[in-house]
């Protein structure tokens, strides 16, 4: 029941879209951005706090190695920047708060959920999406594997999968199979994909690094 | 005539082999483009203003300051019936703005006035329904009272499904753009790309032959898209408002309470038999809401033809309306039937699985259901691992077998295709169908490759879009056995036609060549032949085109399948935890196209089924008249670590394969409720009688018990 997925992966730091949209009065703010509504329910600015918005700013984001320039408000989350605002529509938009994982994008090495982060938040990171995993016209080792193993029924969930898989194939290339529960544990599918990518999974880390060498 | 039927065994080339998905690198690249992700030029994002009560008079409703939002571009009213919202989440205006999260802005600055009114949204206590309870369906078989008066035991049970959702992934919506004033592209998110333009012409005042409808991918469906929804029309009335297309996708939260559940059943159940294990006779009374309109009775009993007298009442609730749910009705049914025989054989210190084959004659298909309990029993080692209810080994955590088994039809349904041989040899397929994640282009890309004696990949195929030949929506489980069938019939008369354009250069009769390899030859002698590309060139300059139609009862298709599910469960019965520790189902489904896409569809079957039997519960307040859980924070599905072991088994062979298609996407799902209820009581020693099966309710049920051991 229990569904974890690295702890690492929850911002420990920085405004958490939920944070943000609760608008706790007394919340304590860490970050050196903040929103203007955020704003008027804390105590005020401390001195080296950036104020931004309500209104559009300008915001860089590093998406596949490469700058894309956007001019947004600063509540768009990274999963609208990539979807609305510009065509990385890999990432789905499914529960939009932070539990099903179809938005799974790769950020600095780690896998978060891009409905949860804010666009401005993410600036500065290098945001990797499925778009860039299989950039030359070939599926990248993961994506062989889920193909191979019918790890995939409508394919929505699909993508997100796919970068949770290769984040944790990423740290650990010889997961066990109660690793690849946990690790993929952060993302839902409808239709029922999970005996697929668990094999799928396997087959993609003996593909990626010559394989596990024990149970 | 020609002949059509499946080709045999020893001919089949790729029906039957485990194939991969042909639209696989699409879905895992992050190509493949689902109507929601379109960006239309211009697009605009929709969103409706929702009723919060589940029962008021709507007094006013007021959209000047939304008007005037930034961004927005257009706001109109929605008819509500009588003035009168009837649930929470009913319609009542709907806006659009530039940017997604200025058209939620306009929606919440859309002021509506409302006279509350009183509401009824818990149906679990029949004895509150009043005047929400409508006219019963009751219905008798056979002597159900002769069978009482001869009972030697009577068990007596309660079973309880809730409402749940559909909960797709992509949520429910569209995408539309007009051209011009009349004509209007219509990018759906829909089981039904073929009907769906007649269906919401008559509300934009437009020909259906106007409508386009197009559809690449769809995010899951499972009997909730049928057809363009009211916040479809909303969307198409408000681009041409706007002059710009519109995307108007549900948000989760809309998604849950609006866009489909499956009915409640809670029933009461009697059912006599005799000492030796004979069941006689059954008796239910029972009722379910499906919102405010019907949702049919559930066929209890269910599979078993046993005497019966039954009384069903539908229970009017202000919730969302139902609609159909993978299966409708038969995962109640069967949850209901097979956990009052499973209580019976308890009662009467049986095996269930005794009890079964000791009645099986009562099923249709009684020696395929046989033969399927014996195997389901092997896999998952039934008589090794059964024991009489209660597990007696020491400690908290306590095992237990359950086991179930259920039927469905799953003919094909009637489906067109236009089919296509170029002189340049390649060959396309043109057909309205649509491929909802079960693998349906890869069943007709297997069938016309097989049938041309080509490799799969020389076949372009084209789903999708109504400009192609109409097919039947996909639900019923009707798809595959409809495109295989359509798409087998035109590959043999274009390969027929084809014959008669090579024949003189072979020098042979037309009847007598067949197409295998990659070559067209002379029946069983490959010296006489030559390769399909040289063959397609003496068309000349015109293509064979082939319009086929299957025929509803034809020998390609068939109806009826049987199915056994069995499930090992573990329950600690400190904390009320239920773990899956494994789960076998055994599936006859006629002829199979593709194995390996067949395997897909039962393991994910007994997912969804786990994550209903487990979890899923549409949570109704009563007094708010609200959804509790609209989020998928507390309306859970189950996650890869819940699922446990699982095994699939299909039946092949030449007794399956001479039954022709017959579709699978509902049967498998239909058993698992009961055959982890089942178990769940066999592992804890009573029975938990209300699905899902939530800690509080295994606590609830050992207390009941009188403890925990």
């Amino acid at each position: 029941m229990a569904r974890s997925r690295d702890p690492e992966v929850k911002p420990k730091k920085g405004l958490s879209r939920r944070a943000f949209l609760s608008r706790s009065a007394g919340l304590a703010i860490s970050t050196p951005i903040i929103a203007e509504a955020e704003l008027a329910a804390s105590a005020g600015p401390a001195a080296d706090v950036k104020i931004l918005g309500p209104g559009k700013v300008p915001v860089t984001l590093q998406i596949n190695g490469k700058p894309h320039n956007l001019s947004i408000e600063p509540r768009v989350t990274l999963l609208d920047a990539l979807r609305n605002y510009l065509d990385f529509t890999g990432a789905k938009k499914v529960c939009d708060r932070a539990v099903c994982g179809s938005c799974t994008v790769i950020m600095d090495g780690k896998p978060v959920y891009a409905c949860a982060v804010l666009a401005i938040e993410a600036q500065g990171k290098q945001i990797t999406t499925v778009e860039s995993l299989s950039a030359e016209g070939k599926l990248h080792p993961i994506q062989a594997a889920f193909v191979q193993n019918d790890a995939q029924q409508c394919g929505y969930c699909t993508p997100g999968f796919v970068m949770a898989c290769k984040a944790l194939l990423d740290k650990n290339p010889n997961p066990t199979m109660e690793q690849v529960r946990e690790g993929l544990g952060g993302n839902l599918c409808r239709c029922g994909t999970y005996a697929g990518i668990r094999q799928a999974v396997q087959t993609a880390g003996k593909a990626l690094k010559g394989g596990r060498t024990n149970g | 005539m020609a002949d059509y039927k499946w080709p045999e065994e020893s001919k089949k080339t790729l029906i039957g082999k485990r194939i991969n998905r042909i639209d696989g690198p699409q879905k895992v690249t992050g190509r493949a483009k689902y109507n929601s992700d379109l960006k239309r030029p211009g697009m605009l994002y929709g969103k409706i203003v929702r009723s919060p009560y589940a029962h008021a008079k709507v007094l006013s409703v007021d959209t000047s300051a939304a008007e005037k939002m930034p961004g927005v571009k257009a706001v109109k009213l929605i008819d509500v019936p009588k003035g009168e919202v009837q649930w929470v989440g009913q319609e009542i205006a709907a806006v659009v703005a530039t940017e997604e999260h200025l058209a939620e802005d306009a929606a919440r600055a859309v002021k509506v006035t409302y006279e509350p009114l009183p509401h009824f949204v818990k149906e679990d206590d029949f004895a509150k329904a009043g005047d929400r309870a409508t006219q019963a369906d009751e219905r008798t078989e056979g002597d159900p009272d002769k069978g009482f008066k001869e009972a030697e035991v009577v068990t007596e049970g309660f079973y309880a499904m809730p409402v749940i959702t559909h909960c797709t992934l992509e949520s429910h919506g569209s995408v539309t753009e007009w051209e011009g004033e009349d004509k209007l592209n219509l990018y759906l998110s829909t089981q039904n790309v073929s009907g769906s333009a007649g269906q919401i012409a008559p509300n934009l005042k437009i020909p259906a032959t106007n409508i386009h409808v197009h559809q690449d991918h769809v995010g899951g469906g499972f009997g909730s898209k049928f057809g363009p929804d009211l916040w479809d029309v909303q969307g198409a009335l408000l681009a041409k408002m706007a002059g710009k297309p519109v995307k108007m996708f549900l948000d989760r939260e809309a998604e849950l309470m609006v866009a489909g559940s499956r009915p409640s059943t809670f029933a009461k159940v009697k059912v006599a038999a005799k000492k030796d294990g004979t069941i006689l006779a059954w008796d239910s009374v029972s009722w379910g809401t499906g919102g405010l309109t019907g949702a049919g009775t559930p066929g209890i009993p269910y599979v078993w033809k046993i005497p019966y007298h039954r009384k069903h009442t539908p229970v009017l609730t202000n919730i969302g309306a139902t609609r159909a749910w993978r299966a409708p009705n038969h995962p109640q049914a069967c949850y209901v039937t097979n956990s009052a025989l499973e209580d019976l054989a308890a009662d009467l210190k049986m095996d269930p699985l005794d009890l079964f084959i000791k009645n099986i004659e009562l099923c249709d298909r009684a020696a395929l259901y046989k033969e399927e309990l014996l195997k389901a029993a092997e896999l998952i080692e039934w008589k090794k691992k059964w024991h009489q209810r209660g597990d007696p080994a020491p400690g908290h955590i306590k095992r237990g077998l359950g086991l179930s088994l259920h039927t469905w039809g799953g003919r094909g349904h009637v489906a067109e295709c236009r089919f296509t041989i170029n002189p340049d040899s390649s060959v396309a397929i043109d057909l309205g169908s649509q491929d909802l994640g079960t693998g349906t282009r890869t069943v007709i890309a297997i069938v016309a490759a097989d049938t041309l004696g080509l490799p799969l990949n020389a076949v372009k195929l084209n789903i999708g879009d109504n400009k192609y030949p109409p097919a039947g929506a996909s639900g019923g489980s009707t798809t595959v056995g409809g495109v295989s069938a359509t798409t087998r019939r035109a590959a043999v008369d274009a390969l027929e036609a084809l014959f008669k354009v090579v024949a003189p250069a072979l020098n042979a009769d037309p009847a007598n060549l067949e197409a295998v390899g990659g070559k067209i030859q002379v029946k069983g002698d490959s010296s006489k032949s030559m390769s399909w590309k040289q063959a397609c060139a003496k068309m000349g300059v015109t293509p064979i085109s082939i319009n086929a139609k299957n025929k509803p009862n034809d020998e390609l298709s068939n109806s009826g399948v049987s199915g056994v599910q069995m499930a090992e469960v573990s329950v600690d019965i400190e904390t009320g935890i239920v773990k899956i520790e494994k789960m076998v189902a055994v599936q006859d489904v006629g002829l199979i196209i593709n194995l390996k896409t067949a395997e897909s569809q039962v393991y994910g079957a007994m997912i969804m089924g786990i994550s209903y039997s487990l979890f899923e519960e549409k949570i109704m307040d009563e007094t708010s008249g609200r959804m509790l859980n609209p989020n998928m924070e507390f309306y859970k599905l189950a996650g890869i670590l819940d699922v446990g072991k699982l095994q699939v088994h299909m039946m092949t062979g030449p007794d399956q394969d001479k039954r022709g298609v017959i579709g699978l996407g509902e049967p498998p799902v239909i058993s698992p409720g009961a055959a982890i209820g089942n178990a769940v009581a066999n592992a804890i020693g009573i029975r938990v009688p209300n699905l899902p099966l939530t800690p509080d309710r295994v606590l609830a049920a050992l207390e009941k018990k009188g403890g925990l051991s």
